[in-house]
């Protein structure tokens, strides 16, 4: 089933095009990966599919829907959810209230009762932090759960990103370079840990990312891009072979992985 | 029987809870910088004052004052709401430009209007608001922003201040939040405002403009920015150094400045930033990890 | 950082001009340049003392802290002049009156100054090295340091600069309308920050041009409406023009990459 569809997507930065006529489409459970060199345009096309930058030209249509005229927030609801490549963690929050912010759109009590303290706040609250305390034990970080945010270790914040984007139950995931600034042998963690959440989570990924070595081995299909323009997609080991590819990003490099 | 001094005094400081708690919410926990809480005090003053004494004179004052001081607040709560709307769009230096804007027409709007004495003040309002009633006021206030920051709502408006984008792609309903924000805060500066006129009987709109506004913002930040025991403290500080320090007369307010800028010096975030008292804090919010060192 | 004590500067402009005519009778450009040197000290002491510890701390904590220096300065001004005073003239105001309109001596010297102090301000900001890395400290006060910028300096420098700026206004203004009180400068600093944020945040052509604008405005709204709806009337076109522009005149999105 055809989860996540763009059509002719297009964006400009002033006279800067930063995307150009980009084409994706997304089946259910498939783990796709958007590569390409700094500024080819990877995340500002994150960007306009979770609603950050206004789309002006092209389309996005996510499980039937159109996300065009959607404000972020309702994009999320849908069921998209986005981390960072310099991860953006409320810094100052609690890990465990990191991860409840992302129970904003499913808790079921109105202002009014939150004010008043009516029937259904506290049940709802407490179901909140037990959800969110039994998604941290899966990852085995409950006992960071009253941790300040800013305090964790980086490897921890990059974990914790990815959890808070987990609470707010997303059908597809887009991961913004997740193993920026890791060596082999997390990247190898990180690896088992998105295989392992998109089993058990059910998730559709889409990932960006430079480190090959994740890239070539959990993507199953690849587009590629530069200057905003995608110059190959297929499966890995055919772009791995693509001279276009090689000429523009991997060149010599490859041959090493 | 208290000392009639010390309840006034009591009676100050609790009004001025009320109004940090409520400017703390938008101020403290949301990171805006709204400069002109003195105008939702002034609506809420005005209306719980026309109320008590022009529209419902004769009738038992058991009824009216807390339906007066209730009317003042929504009053407020409606020009909170218009104010929330520039919010969507704007932050920072630009958004405490429109508070201000707004604060200082309001007080200029109420200078014109004569029926209730523009620019001369209205008179006439009973000393209705006493200790008892504060207290309950305080309570009320206490109660209610309490629970809405422990709520998801309260989390969203921490994550409106930490990283609004990232909210919104967490699934908070930013907009709806800043409402919730402004109008709570406005409701209970006109609570405030009806309280203040029914304690002073007089009040006119020279009373709510930016020196107003700027005491409110440093009980705020005296006692610290997103923390309700913050506020409770710096209001009550404030109030209480205010007339410790009247003997001094006009030296009163040199020093009292110096003091503000000696602790923002030593400790920037205020008395309280960013804590809270415990028994404030809803049981299920503390860390029940038990201790493993 | 925002100086809300900056109207406080110019009060004590005008009055340092009020005690200088007073006891020493000097004449025009000797008052004017007390004025001038004088707030400027008290700009860099109350930067060195106030300021400077706090530039680490959240930005409304310095901004609280530009509060109380204001409130501070009122009083104290009050305590030594608890009634407003009296400027007595240094110059013979002289009037031109061209069709309808009457301008004075005065007020031709009060635009000339402004117009070259602004294009000195401008010159400054924007051609010599001191106004790059004041730019670049208003951008990223991180790494500015690592550049070989002496950051407290430049600071330094900048608050010397506007508190100059804020004595002459202080002392034109005390000559202009001879009157003078501690609370003349509070709504004075409000308009600036009003001005500054109208003409667009960070560019000095934006502030001159809302501090013209809002001046402007002022007399205006009077003559078409009745006076005591000036306030009113001026914040509502105030908002109005926010709606459409909120980031001022000359304002840039200081956006973020995301």
């Amino acid at each position: 089933m055809t989860l996540l569809k763009i059509n002719d997507l297009t964006h400009y930065f002033g006279g800067l095009c930063a995307v150009s006529r980009f084409n994706l489409t997304v089946e259910a459970n498939e783990l796709i990966g958007l590569i390409g060199p700094n500024g080819a345009g990877k995340s500002t096309i994150f960007n306009l599919i979770t609603g950050i930058y206004k789309v002006e030209k092209g389309e996005i249509n996510f499980a039937g829907q159109d996300l065009l005229s959607k404000r972020t927030n309702q994009i999320s609801k849908l069921g998209i959810a986005r981390t960072f490549q310099n991860i953006r963690l409320f810094n100052e929050l609690t890990v465990l209230d990191n991860v409840r912010i992302s129970h904003y759109a499913s808790l079921k009590y109105g202002p009014l009762s939150a004010l008043l303290h009516l029937d259904g706040y506290r049940s709802e609250e407490m179901r909140s932090i037990a959800e969110a305390k039994q998604l941290l034990s899966y990852f085995k970080m409950e006992g960071l759960a009253y941790e300040t945010a800013k305090n964790l270790a980086y490897g921890q914040q990059r974990r914790l990103e990815i959890i808070r984007a987990l609470a707010a139950k997303p059908q597809l995931l887009l991961l913004d370079e997740p193993a920026a600034g890791m060596n082999p042998n997390e990247i190898d963690q990180l690896m088992e840990f998105v295989s392992q959440i998109r089993k058990q989570f059910n998730l559709t990924i889409i990932l960006i990312e430079h480190q090959m070595r994740m890239v070539m081995n959990i993507c199953e299909r690849l587009k590629v891009m530069d200057f905003g323009v995608t110059i190959a997609e297929g499966k890995p080991t055919d772009i791995q072979n693509d001279p276009k590819v090689r000429e523009a990003y991997l060149g010599d490099k490859f041959g090493a992985a | 029987m208290i000392n009639p001094y010390i309840e006034l005094i009591l009676m100050y400081i609790g009004i001025n809870i009320i109004l940090a708690l409520s400017l703390n919410l938008v101020n403290g926990y949301m990171g805006e910088f709204s400069v002109g809480h003195a105008g939702f005090m002034a609506i809420g003053a005005y209306v719980a004052s026309v109320m008590t004494v022009l529209i419902f004179p004769a009738w038992p004052v058991l009824l009216t004052f807390p339906l007066a001081i209730v009317a003042g607040g929504l009053a407020a709560a409606l020009l909170g709401l218009i104010v929330a709307i520039p919010s969507f769009k704007t932050r920072g230096d630009y958004l405490a430009i429109v508070t201000l804007a707004f604060m200082m027409m309001v007080k200029s709007g109420l200078e014109n209007i004569d029926a209730i004495g523009g620019a001369r003040g209205f008179l006439g309002m009973d000393r209705l608001t006493n200790l008892p009633w504060v207290i309950f006021w305080v309570v009320i206030t206490i109660w209610v922003i309490r629970n809405f920051i422990y709520s998801n709502y309260g989390r969203g408006v921490l994550a409106i201040r930490e990283d609004e984008t990232v909210g919104e792609l967490m699934g908070v309903n930013t907009r709806q939040v800043k409402v919730l924000a402004f109008v709570i805060s406005a409701f209970f500066a006109g609570v405030a405002g009806g309280l203040f006129a029914h304690l002073l009987q007089y009040i006119n709109p020279t009373m709510f403009d930016i020196l107003k506004s700027t005491d409110i913002l440093v009980m705020v930040y005296l006692g610290g920015v997103g923390s309700l025991g913050g506020s409770i403290i710096g209001a009550a500080l404030f109030t209480i150094l205010l007339e410790v320090f009247r003997p001094l007369q006009v030296w009163r307010m040199v020093l009292i400045p110096l003091l503000l800028v000696l602790l923002m010096i030593f400790r920037s975030r205020g008395i309280m930033g960013f804590t809270e008292f415990r028994w404030l804090i809803p049981k299920r919010e503390k860390n029940d990890t038990p201790k493993n060192k | 950082m925002i100086n809300f004590a900056h109207g406080d500067f110019f009060m004590i402009g005008a009055f340092i001009c009020l005690l200088v005519i007073t006891f020493f009778h000097w004449p025009f450009v000797l008052v004017l340049l007390a004025a001038m040197i004088g707030v400027t000290l008290l700009g860099i002491a109350v930067e060195r003392i106030a300021y400077r510890p706090l530039r680490q701390a959240p930005r409304v904590s310095a901004i609280i802290t530009a509060l109380g220096v204001g409130i501070f300065l009122e009083n104290l001004t009050l305590a030594f002049s608890p009634y407003p005073q009296a400027v007595p003239p240094i110059i013979n105001n002289i009037y031109w009156t061209i069709g309808e309109v009457t301008i004075s001596l005065l007020q031709v010297i009060t635009i000339f100054l402004s117009v070259v102090f602004m294009l000195i301000l401008y010159f400054i900001v924007q051609r010599t090295k001191v106004g790059i890395a004041m730019r670049a400290i208003s951008w990223d006060k991180t790494i500015v340091p690592l550049m070989g910028v002496p950051v407290d300096r430049i600071v330094t420098i900048t608050f010397a600069l506007g508190s100059s700026l804020a004595g002459a206004a202080g002392m034109m203004y005390a000559l202009s309308y001879p009157v003078i009180d501690p609370y003349m400068g509070i709504m004075v600093g409000w308009k600036a920050f009003i001005a500054a944020v109208v003409g667009g945040i960070g560019d000095v052509r934006g502030a001159m041009i809302g501090g013209y604008l809002l001046g402007a405005l002022e007399i205006l709204v009077v003559a078409f409406f009745p006076s005591t709806y000036r306030d009113f009337m001026i914040f509502s076109l105030l908002l109005v023009f926010l709606i459409f522009r909120p980031l001022g005149i000359f304002g840039k999105s200081k956006g973020q990459k995301l």
